[in-house]
């Protein structure tokens, strides 16, 4: 039996590799310094999802929110593997929170329609929340299985999936659909397959042909560029390298469900935390002056 | 999060330096031939690109997936079992698999096949880079060599056969060439291919030191005509695993632990020809052979650049005296020697890999090229005679260069890590396990001086340099360094036509010399040519000099010394043969 997988993923700014550009004067992320990548726990999502395919059949799909340049993370999939890839984007949808986001991918997800899998990763590491996938469940009305490690069965419509909870494992079996949440420790993402890259690295969503005729044709006038644009979007089209481009109306979200008007989180404050280092104090090798320094981190709440 | 391609300066700055937009043209046929596959290139940028991403994922293959296993591969090692297969450490076997996962098994194959159609020099890059993760995973990488052959010599069949299981990762294969008394010389060969009643060939004998014998696919030497002696009796024969091919021992060797070398023994073994009879190794074998050469200076490479990194490292962190090491000037010496080593070797092992595309795809267009008018055809014989001139050169100074480079430099990375060097603990001391091989391998040095060495005594050498010597150089220390080039040249000849007049035994006694010389004036003239673009590829170029010509002259006063003495008064020097114990 085959089974259809969705996968969604985010490209997010490496925050693993910060400079010290990362933060602008203000206290905000200053995202021109970072570079964007494949959200590292959506890789394993993406390799969950290949992995049913390559053992029982079926397709996958990669979905993302995100700006034009989202697509890259769209291309990234297919080289790796996926049959489908769609661009959720929409300036209606800029500054959604948690519950906006879960709104906009669940509609995604159910204007896709049929599928057997949702895979995410467990979380971004932008935001940290691990929210949206569990959230999507809830909206979709389907199971979801949070921490997935390995998928132990899948027989018919029913799956077995190890979750780590952290100081150890449980095996939970759900009906079909369900959605999972991936953790690192599942699987190791497969390289980027050459021949799928040669194949597929001009494929381009509308929004990104759009931006490019911007600054390839600057003088141009609106029909030209849009005649320009619609030459290149059927030529790929014909390619099949044409990426599926959704906005809020193809998903029939409802704009007040989404970006900031549908986001109820606010930002009550941002504070800039500057460490900063004055002087240095010398701890003798002793057992006295070890038990000073750890009494002073206490004190200053550093430990305990 | 390592990425060996990303992280090596050197070969994205040769990458950019080479003109692989005429690399691709020619790969491509001008980009007129049909799409094969639906993952042509459009244009030469469009290839240029893809050969970069492809680049790009062997290197993060390398680097993340590859190189953590490599201790643990090399204390494991492979497993004979008992009935005469081999199970391949199950990490060689994943490392294998990602390979495949990544589509790079088929690497210079068309496309119609699966392949990636990539030149020979992004593919030689991408060898280096395995290797530097781990020497014995290339001997496996490398080994795409076997398909190349079918694919220039098999018939159609075979190739719609056998190609695409290559590309696709479905099988490797084996070189099956050597004998216990066939090493250098091949001519030896005696395994024995007969035909039955029905005409059938099978194969009956013994085979020594295949590397990866127990390969699904095997491409045997052997013997086809039972009463010509030499090695035009000798045909190419394609076979397939079976139960009829025992590997009855797995060597125990010094390195490259994870590569199985195998000692086989055929029993009957159904066979299909391979090309034409009696052309087994005078033409099929050779071709085999130039490109696995190429390959093993790739892999020399690899080995010298990671041992190089290491000692860099450790010459940095590893203080003495009161600060680090490489603050030592005897420190700094070995670590710029085993930095300009490397590069050295890279500049003249890629300047063949694209010699060597120039070479297999004129050729190709000769030999399938439909429409060719009869005064293109004759240029083109002409022009794939001077290449393969050239290439009988360099092909060989490749591998004899970077091959006895390699173990220098991985000596001396030993000597820079001092006592550390030589435990366990570091990585070094299997560097150097791995490199010993690289010299004896696919034509030990020897063999590659003789070949290298007839290039320079016959006038090759000074062809291959006339260009360069003509070159205009904006930059006066670069038109100065290339004036001392001539005179080295010139001495070099020099020293070549005195030898010569001594008989061929005296040049071949000082062949080594001699080629050393004009490898060492060829390499300076690629130093100077990266010069123009590059900053400090003009210290690069300087040092180089400074270093190598009074070695140039050194060698050439050997040469005219007129001594003879290894061979004339061999029994006297040598001393008498020891008595048996």
């Amino acid at each position: 039996m085959a089974y259809d997988s969705i996968v969604l993923i985010k490209q997010v700014p490496d925050t693993a590799n910060v400079t010290a550009e990362a933060m602008k004067e203000d206290g905000t992320v200053n995202r021109g310094a970072l570079p964007a990548i494949f959200n590292p726990e959506d890789l394993h999502a993406l390799e969950a999802a290949l992995e049913v395919k390559e053992r029982f059949g079926g397709t996958v799909t990669a979905v993302t929110m995100g700006p034009p340049k989202a697509g890259d993370v769209l291309r990234d999939c297919l080289f790796r593997g996926a049959d489908r890839a769609i661009l959720l984007t929409d300036r209606r949808a800029a500054g959604s929170d948690t519950l906006a986001t879960s709104y906009i991918l669940s509609q995604a997800v159910k204007t896709i329609g049929r599928y057997d899998f949702v895979f995410a990763g467990r979380q971004a590491i932008d935001g940290d929340t691990a929210q949206v996938g569990p959230q999507c469940a809830e909206k979709l009305g389907i199971p979801q299985i949070t921490y997935l490690e390995k998928v132990v069965r899948l027989e018919g419509d029913t799956v077995r999936i190890r979750r780590n909870i952290g100081h150890g494992w449980e095996v939970v079996e759900a009906k079909l659909p369900v959605l999972a949440t991936v953790v690192e420790t599942a699987n190791v993402p497969r390289p980027k397959a050459a021949r799928r890259l040669m194949r597929t690295k001009h494929a381009r969503a509308t929004v990104e042909i759009e931006l490019a005729v911007r600054n390839e044709m600057p003088d141009a006038d609106d029909a030209t560029r849009q005649a320009e644009v619609k030459r290149r979007a059927e030529a790929l089209r014909q390619r099949g390298l044409l990426i599926e481009q959704w906005g809020l109306d193809e998903i029939g979200a409802d704009p007040t469900r989404c970006g900031l008007a549908g986001s109820p989180t606010k930002v009550h404050r941002i504070q800039a935390i500057v460490l900063k280092k004055e002087g240095h104090s010398q701890v003798p090798a002793t057992e006295e002056g070890v038990r000073g320094m750890i009494y002073e981190l206490v004190v200053d709440r550093t430990l305990g | 999060m390592a990425n060996y391609f990303n992280d090596n300066e050197d070969i994205r700055f040769l990458f950019d330096h080479i003109d692989l937009r005429e690399l691709a043209r020619l790969q491509e046929d001008d980009f007129t031939r049909d799409r094969d596959g639906g993952y042509a290139p459009d244009d030469p940028d469009d290839a240029v690109d893809s050969y970069r991403r492809v680049l790009e994922i062997v290197g993060q293959i390398a680097g993340d997936m590859i190189a953590p296993n490599a201790e643990q591969i090399d204390r494991e090692g492979n497993t004979l079992n008992p009935d005469g297969t081999v199970s391949l450490h199950p990490l060689v076997q994943q490392n294998l698999d990602r390979l495949s996962q990544a589509d790079l098994m088929g690497f210079t194959l068309p496309r119609k096949y699966g392949g990636l159609n990539c030149p020979s020099l992004v593919y030689t890059m991408a060898t280096e880079m395995v290797s530097r993760a781990d020497a014995s995973l290339m001997n496996l990488f490398g080994l795409q060599g076997i398909a190349e052959t079918i694919y220039a010599f098999a018939d159609d069949e075979l190739k719609d056969a056998v190609l695409p299981r290559f590309a696709y990762g479905e099988v490797t294969g084996a070189m099956v060439l050597t004998e216990p008394d066939a090493g250098s010389d091949l001519q030896a060969v005696r395994l024995r291919a007969y035909q039955d009643e029905a005409g059938n060939w099978k194969l009956n004998g013994v085979k020594r030191f295949i590397t990866n014998g127990c390969g699904e696919i095997l491409l045997v030497l052997a013997r086809s005509e039972a009463d010509i002696s030499d090695g035009r009796g000798l045909s190419l024969f394609y076979t397939e695993r079976s139960e009829k091919v025992r590997v009855r021992h797995l060597e125990e060797k010094l390195g490259i632990h994870g590569s199985p070398t195998c000692e086989m023994v055929f029993d009957d073994v159904p066979a299909t020809l391979v090309g034409e009879r009696q052309r087994g190794l005078i033409t099929y074998v050779m071709a085999l052979m130039n490109g696995a050469r190429v390959g093993i200076a790739a892999q020399s490479l690899g080995i010298a650049e990671a041992a190089c990194r290491l000692a860099r490292t450790y010459a940095h962190t590893r203080q003495q005296f009161g600060g680090p090491i490489e603050r030592l000037p005897a420190v700094a010496e070995l670590v710029t020697d085993m930095r300009l080593d490397v590069e050295a070797g890279r500049a003249l092992a890629y300047e063949t890999a694209r010699v060597c595309d120039h070479e297999n795809n004129n050729l190709r267009i000769l030999e399938w090229g439909e429409n060719l008018s009869p005064e293109e055809k004759k240029d083109r014989k002409k022009y794939s005679r001077e290449l393969k001139r050239i290439n009988g050169m360099l092909t060989p100074m490749a591998k004899y260069y970077c091959s006895e480079m390699c173990i220098r430099v991985a000596d001396n990375a030993i000597q820079v890590l001092g006592g550390s060097g030589y435990m366990k603990d570091y990585a070094a001391e299997r560097f150097l396990r791995d490199s010993r091989i690289t010299t004896i391998y696919e034509g030990t040095s020897q063999l590659q001086v003789v070949a290298a060495e007839k290039g320079v005594t016959s006038g090759v050498f000074a062809n291959w340099v006339e260009p360069h010597e003509e070159k205009q150089y904006d930059d006066p220390e670069l038109a100065e360094m290339r004036d001392r080039l001539v005179e080295a040249r010139e001495r070099i000849q020099e020293a070549t036509q005195f030898a010569k007049g001594l008989g061929g035994a005296y040049v071949q006694l000082y062949g080594r010399k001699l080629v050393d010389s004009a490898i060492a004036v060829m390499i300076s003239h690629l130093f100077l040519g990266q010069a123009e673009k590059n900053e400090r590829k003009k210290v690069v170029a300087r040092r180089f000099l400074h270093r190598e010509l009074p070695v140039v002259r050194m060698n050439c006063e050997v040469v005219c010394s007129g001594d003879a003495a290894p061979f004339e008064q061999y029994a006297l020097l040598a001393g008498p043969v020891p008595a048996a114990d």
